[in-house]
């Protein structure tokens, strides 16, 4: 029973770690970095409506650039 | 009041989420059934979305009545925003050519061809013995296949519907798209490669992001200019910044090898 509950417990994890991870761990680390950014930003609010998508959009650049294809022997 | 933008953008990404997920479990319930018998098949796949409908209502429902709003939100966001990216990111590496697109004629090949070979003794040289009656291959082959497809979407729906209070219409939008894909797919019999996938993938990925930004700057406390109708201009927002970056990713195509190139 409780070998079958570890079991369980351990798909459960490896589920959301290749869900939330995987093979892209800087998606996972933008998204905590804006929302840590949009909680400390609160002082200042329409500069986190500007402030986040922009993060979004070059971390988006960055990872999307981590995963192209490379000349052979690059 | 919920505003007919958000309303909307909902309905299009949950629907578009869903027959994205629901054409490549249709891959494999048709595989299932063309090698090993419909009715295994069928029902394999009928058990899963009563599963999956059974888990939008058990999670669903107490998050939606029983978490505060603000934190849903914030929670709900990044999850979003996680998916969201992960998504235009593979859109845009397949659209630009570093990534070869979903092929669901080789996945269909290769599924039929993998349980062809499960249990075949007693059949023709070259082929599949197709059961007449229940056969646990078929049954478990789909009910797997919808699962798995089918977890992203139940995760999409929940989500989505949780953080506007909006369960009901997010799940009818997946049901929707669920019965639009089985009636095609039964109708044509076969699986859908011709359904623009990566299209969908990426209309869909600029929903969630664009959601998904939405939902953690609301439940900080970030003040959207216009409030919901901050959704639409976000929506704009990633659109034109997947179509730039697939442009910028083009040129950054590596040249192919002399003995890739056509004698000239």
């Amino acid at each position: 029973m409780t070998e079958l509950l570890a079991r369980g417990v351990k798909a459960f994890g490896k589920f959301w770690w290749d869900f939330l991870v995987g093979d892209t761990p800087e998606l996972a680390l933008a998204t905590g970095i804006i929302v840590a950014l949009a909680f400390l930003l609160d002082g200042d609010r329409l500069v986190g409506a500007i402030l986040l998508p922009l993060l979004a959009a070059a971390f988006l650049l960055a990872s999307t650039l981590r995963g192209r294809r490379r000349a052979p022997g690059r | 009041m919920h505003s007919t933008s958000s309303t909307i953008v909902l309905v299009l990404a949950v629907f578009g989420a869903s027959t994205v997920e629901m054409v490549e479990a249709l891959t494999i319930v048709v595989a299932a059934g063309v090698s090993r018998g419909w009715r295994s098949a069928l029902e394999g796949a009928a058990a899963a979305a009563v599963v999956l409908g059974v888990l939008v209502v058990v999670v669903g429902v107490p998050l939606v009545r029983y978490i505060p709003l603000d934190a849903l939100r914030v929670v709900v966001g990044a999850l979003l925003l996680v998916l969201g990216l992960s998504w235009l990111r593979k859109a845009i590496l397949r659209a630009s050519g570093h990534k070869d697109l979903h092929d669901e004629d080789k996945i269909y090949a290769d599924t039929v061809a993998e349980l062809s070979e499960t249990g075949t003794e007693g059949a023709a040289p070259g082929r599949a013995r197709v059961h007449s009656g229940r056969d646990g291959v078929a049954f478990v082959v789909a009910f797997k296949g919808v699962f798995l497809e089918g977890t992203e979407v139940v995760l999409i729906v929940i989500s989505l519907g949780a953080a506007q209070h909006r369960l009901g219409l997010a799940a009818l939008a997946a049901a929707a798209a669920l019965l639009l894909v089985a009636v095609v797919g039964l109708v044509v019999s076969r699986q859908l490669s011709e359904v623009p996938e990566n299209a969908i993938k990426t209309a869909v990925g600029i929903m969630l992001t664009s959601f998904g930004i939405f939902w953690v700057g609301e439940g900080a406390g970030v003040n959207w200019p216009g409030s919901d109708l901050a959704i639409p201009v976000l929506v704009g927002f990633f659109i034109a910044v997947t179509v730039g970056y697939t442009a910028f990713m083009r040129t950054k195509l590596p040249a192919p090898s002399p003995e890739e190139s056509p004698a000239t």
